[in-house]
């Protein structure tokens, strides 16, 4: 049996665990059948041109985990932000560890998903929110909906802050000898509200792993929402992560994603603007080695006037690595006054790297400023000597301009402690010690 | 201490430098002149080892050794150092960070252990003062947004702080109002000593007035056509470089 057959079978048993009277569950019905409908996304749609799902098709991913296994904290403090205090909501292959976790519903909710679809207090919000940004269409995102039970789920009120950042981790034990995991995330910041959302996903083992995300964040007036994805998972770990953001007038949502590992990852980024006076900023910094291969979708479909869209995206592709990156933007006729700019900058450290750019503007506003560029170097030669004459080795040195380049995007990171950590996955990515903390 | 010995070299075989000869002791200045596109930028990076040039004949020593097979960065540990002409910008790392990175991998090559922070930290200071550069600027990322006249003053402070044997100045006056002209002369002259050496490079006379040479090798077509001492600067500034063409080609 085929994957897609697999699951559409698997829906049925699905159904037994959850509550099929809820209102959700029509939606996840409706979802199945597009999914069932439209199966996988190929090679010979567009979207899809340059990254291939059908090594992970043959795959025999386990559905539901057999079994919940737990992790002791000591294990897996690494890849929390352990040097500050956070809420964290926490999954083990799939399933909420309440033992990892720290949530809280005191001003503000940051739970589970699972809780707020089924218990009453949660119902009215979920009506109004849940599945109204996500797409309805696009295939990976209907087969989340479809399965859609656990994941964060965060609900700040008006005028509310969180003492701290919030922390969304999923671990894979790697107990199934592969599994696909559908976290299914709910953010919501009301007027005037603010927080910071750091997501990893990380496998534990060299077991396959597939992970099909989706994240829906709704900012309303004023509201500030910072988010930031670190990629860094294991050769045998692949994430389609689909994210989609609802805002409305003068809010800020600002996404960055650090892509340094995993096997295959597709960021699929979407960003609607539903008022004035919005700043959406997406920013990326990739860095790839081996076979590994990121793919960045990234949308932003002004739909009214006076609003700011930034996006900058840098990659840097050694051995055999490939990367994409595809920044659509649409300006409706009615945003006037856009400012939408992308920018895609990226270094080829090796000739059998790969990288694919392209940007999509479709502009329907006569009075906008739209800029786009990308540019594929290799390092600057004469600044490698520069450094070399300094007496800083041709590999430091190497080293050196590669943070250099990506540097821009991380002065944007606002929390000092995960801008260090960043800083050393970098340092570690590019294999070396600078002798000062970067 | 540097011995170029009938130095050809070039780049995808286009001939640059056609034969040099140069000697330089230590405690000794020496300033190489010409006019554009005579060599002289080239021969700064052939000896500080620029990869993208090729020696076709001769080589250069330095302190007895044959550097063919020697690296930039090795050359920097064993004392040569070359400012110049166009620093690059490095956004994101310090003027402090990377001092502290390139003598830290100076040491490392020495065998050393890193140099503890108090004590770089008062290097930085003692250093930082000889060239009149604010406390601020040293937080500053490495020569992104500086001025010309920074830039350079930034180039004879890493000079400063790496105490090389042999400090190569490359069109160091280039871009330099009279002021901060006399701050970097004044630098480089308070690092001179018995035991170190510079070559300075530069297509005028104004800053020979201030960094004194003992000798002046005039550079034409790849190959030091004269040499003579401080006067011989004055003799080409006031007769041009044309005189020299002539004189060559006679």
């Amino acid at each position: 049996m085929d994957l897609k057959d697999k699951l559409v079978s698997s829906f049925l048993a699905f159904e037994n665990n959850v509550d099929v009277d809820h209102p959700v569950h029509d939606i996840r019905s409706e979802a199945i059948k597009n999914f069932e409908l439209r199966g996988f996304p190929n090679k010979k749609q567009e979207a899809w041109k340059y990254t291939s799902l059908n090594a992970l098709k043959k795959i025999d991913f386990s559905i539901f985990p057999k079994q919940i296994n737990a992790l002791e904290y000591k294990d897996v403090k690494r890849y929390f932000l352990h040097e500050i205090d956070t809420y964290k909501i926490v999954f083990i292959d799939g399933v909420y560890s309440s033992f990892l976790s720290e949530t809280t519903h005191d001003g503000v909710d940051i739970c589970l998903m699972s809780a707020a679809l089924s218990k009453p207090m949660y119902k009215q919000i979920i009506d109004v929110y849940f599945n109204k940004v996500a797409s309805k269409e696009e295939s990976l995102t209907t087969l989340n909906t479809a399965f859609s039970k656990e994941g964060a789920y965060i609900y700040i009120p008006k005028n509310k802050v969180p003492k701290k950042p919030i922390e969304i981790l999923h671990f894979a034990t790697g107990n199934e000898a592969s599994l696909l995991l559908q976290p299914r995330n709910l953010i919501i910041a009301e007027e005037n509200a603010e927080l910071q959302i750091i997501e990893r996903h990380q496998s534990l083992t060299s077991n396959e792993i597939l992970t099909n995300a989706v994240t829906e964040i709704f900012a309303a007036k004023n509201a500030i929402v910072d988010y930031y994805k670190v990629q860094n998972d294991l050769k045998n770990a692949s994430l389609i992560d689909n994210t989609y953001i609802s805002q409305k007038n003068n809010s800020t949502v600002k996404v960055h994603t650090f892509s340094f590992g995993g096997k295959l990852t597709r960021n699929n980024l979407n960003y609607y603007q539903n008022g004035e006076y919005i700043d959406s900023t997406m920013k990326g910094v990739t860095i790839l080695g081996e076979k590994q291969h990121v793919d960045h979708h990234t949308l932003v479909h002004h739909r009214e006037p006076n609003c700011e869209s930034h996006q900058d995206y840098k990659g840097i592709y050694g051995e055999k690595s490939v990367g994409v990156f595809n920044g659509k933007i649409i300006v409706d006729k009615i945003a006037q006054k856009t400012n939408a700019f992308q920018q895609n900058n990226n270094i080829l450290i090796s000739d059998k790297a790969t990288i694919n750019t392209k940007p999509q503007l479709e502009i329907f506003a006569d009075d906008v400023k739209c800029s786009h560029g990308c540019t594929i170097g290799q390092l600057d030669e004469e600044a490698l000597f520069y450094l070399q004459t300094r007496g800083i080795p041709k590999k430091e040195a190497a080293a050196l301009l590669m943070y250099a380049f990506a540097n821009n995007v991380l002065e944007s990171v606002r929390i000092p402690e995960l801008k260090m950590r960043i800083n050393r996955l970098i340092a570690n990515k590019l294999g070396v010690q600078l002798g000062f903390d970067l | 201490m540097l011995k170029v010995n009938n130095l050809h070299a070039g780049v995808e075989g286009n001939e640059i430098l056609n034969g040099i000869n140069l000697e330089i002791n230590p405690g000794e200045v020496h300033a190489i002149m010409g006019p554009n596109g005579s060599g002289k930028s080239t021969l700064a990076s052939v000896i500080a080892g620029k990869e993208e040039f090729e020696i076709t004949e001769g080589g250069i020593e330095f302190d007895g050794e044959d550097l063919e097979e020697t690296s930039p960065e090795e050359r920097a540990h064993k004392g040569i150092f070359l400012s110049f002409q166009y620093p690059v910008e490095i956004p994101g790392v310090s003027v402090t960070n990377f001092m502290k990175t390139a003598i830290n991998e100076s040491r490392k090559a020495r065998g050393l252990e890193d140099m503890p922070a108090n004590q770089m930290l008062k290097l930085i200071r003692e250093k930082s003062e000889l060239l009149e550069i604010d406390r601020k600027f040293l937080s500053r990322s490495l020569n992104e947004g500086f001025s010309g006249g920074e830039k350079k003053r930034n180039e004879i402070f890493q000079m400063a702080m790496l105490e090389p044997k042999l400090a190569i100045l490359d069109e160091t006056d280039s871009g330099l109002d009279i002021d901060a002209l006399r701050i970097v002369a004044n630098g480089v002259n308070k690092l001179r000593s018995k035991d170190n050496a510079i070559l300075v490079i530069t297509h005028y006379q104004r800053l020979l007035e201030y960094i004194v040479p003992d000798f002046v090798h005039v550079l034409h077509e790849g190959k030091i056509v004269k040499s003579g001492t401080k006067e011989l600067a004055l003799e080409l500034e006031e007769k041009g470089y044309d005189w020299i063409k002539n004189e060559s080609v006679v």
